[in-house]
């Protein structure tokens, strides 16, 4: 318990007094007060499967983009993956992923020559709603209108990266219309005992 | 009796023989070949294959497939006559050769591909196609 010095006035009180700096309660709460659990663990960054270097070729399995094959960018501090299809080959914009939800093919991008440094997980952060009240907030009748703007940071973001990246994918032979194809399995394909 | 011979002819089948060359399909040496040493009975036969690596050993016929090979082997031979029968009957070349042993070569080429390297090979078959679709085409305009 820390303790404060206080200056005291009155000629016989001494001048000083130490006192605790939070005083000590009267009474006990008639009722118990839950006390938050102290975690004891800190998190532990997340760790990456081996294959999943940067400039991977990766098959997304899930979401809207299931199927597409992307490159990756780098790794975020979050667990997440950055990737990118390119937008300008097959439409999968600058976006992260979740790493359980992809296969990692053997085919290396080198983006050694891409700029990612920009690209964290708050760049990705979305911007906070302002909270309004009333009818119309309630049911989104305003927001049903407006489509949704792509910012322009996002645009000459994705263009730099696309023109960057394309330059890379346009040396190997194939490579720009294979990441242009989707992947599927068709009948017999045994992906367990794929090699990718 | 006349004078007249008649011809018979053996079956072109491939038989279970002493010396006849076989493809292990199952177990810890499948996909090797070795050579009938001795029939032990109808189900099973004793093999060796000194030199593909295969120890002598009894195999159930169920387990082996019978190539058209046949090298000459006295019976019940043993394992150093076998390898000076199977090298001068020039085997491993033979198999080599046969659309056989090129046929399980592609498999495994074409298992052990990648999914950029799958892709490839769909351009390229798409390529054979069109120009096979060309030509056939142009083919059938002139005739």
């Amino acid at each position: 318990m820390s303790a404060v010095t206080k200056e005291i006035g009155g000629a016989n009180n001494g001048g000083k007094r130490v006192i605790p700096a939070n005083k000590a309660s009267k009474w006990y709460p008639a009722e118990d007060i839950p006390t938050p659990k102290k975690a004891r663990k800190t998190p532990r960054p997340a760790v990456l499967r081996a294959s999943l270097k940067p400039g991977a070729v990766l098959i997304i399995l899930a979401g809207r983009f299931r199927g597409k094959r992307v490159v990756l960018l780098k790794a975020l501090e979050d667990g997440t993956l950055l990737i990118t299809g390119p937008f300008k080959v097959n439409g999968v914009p600058l976006r992260r992923v979740n790493p359980a939800y992809v296969i990692a093919t053997s085919t290396i991008v080198p983006v050694d020559s891409v700029d990612v440094s920009k690209f964290t997980s708050a760049y990705f952060a979305q911007e906070k709603k302002s909270k309004k009240e009333g009818e119309a907030e309630f049911f989104g009748d305003e927001e049903k209108k407006q489509k949704k703007v792509i910012s322009e940071v996002r645009i000459t973001d994705q263009k730099a990266i696309d023109t960057a990246l394309l330059a890379e994918i346009k040396k190997v032979p194939a490579l720009k219309a294979y990441l242009g194809s989707s992947f599927s399995l068709s009948k017999g394909d045994k992906p367990h005992l794929m090699k990718f | 009796m006349s004078e007249e011979f008649t011809t018979v002819n053996g079956s072109a089948w491939r038989h279970v023989e002493v010396g006849r060359v076989i493809l292990i399909n199952k177990g810890d040496y499948a996909g090797k070949l070795a050579a009938i040493v001795e029939i032990i009975d109808h189900k099973r036969v004793l093999i060796d294959g000194p030199v593909s690596g295969v120890p002598r050993q009894a195999l159930p016929l169920a387990q082996a497939t019978l190539t058209p090979i046949v090298i000459k082997l006295p019976r019940g031979a043993r394992t150093g006559t076998t390898a000076k029968k199977w090298a001068e009957a020039g085997v491993d070349e033979i198999w080599a050769k046969s659309a056989w042993a090129q046929k399980i070569k592609n498999r495994e080429i074409r298992w052990g591909l990648t999914d950029f390297e799958r892709f490839q090979v769909l351009i390229l078959k798409k390529q054979r196609r069109y120009e096979v679709k060309k030509t056939l085409a142009k083919a059938k305009r002139s005739a």
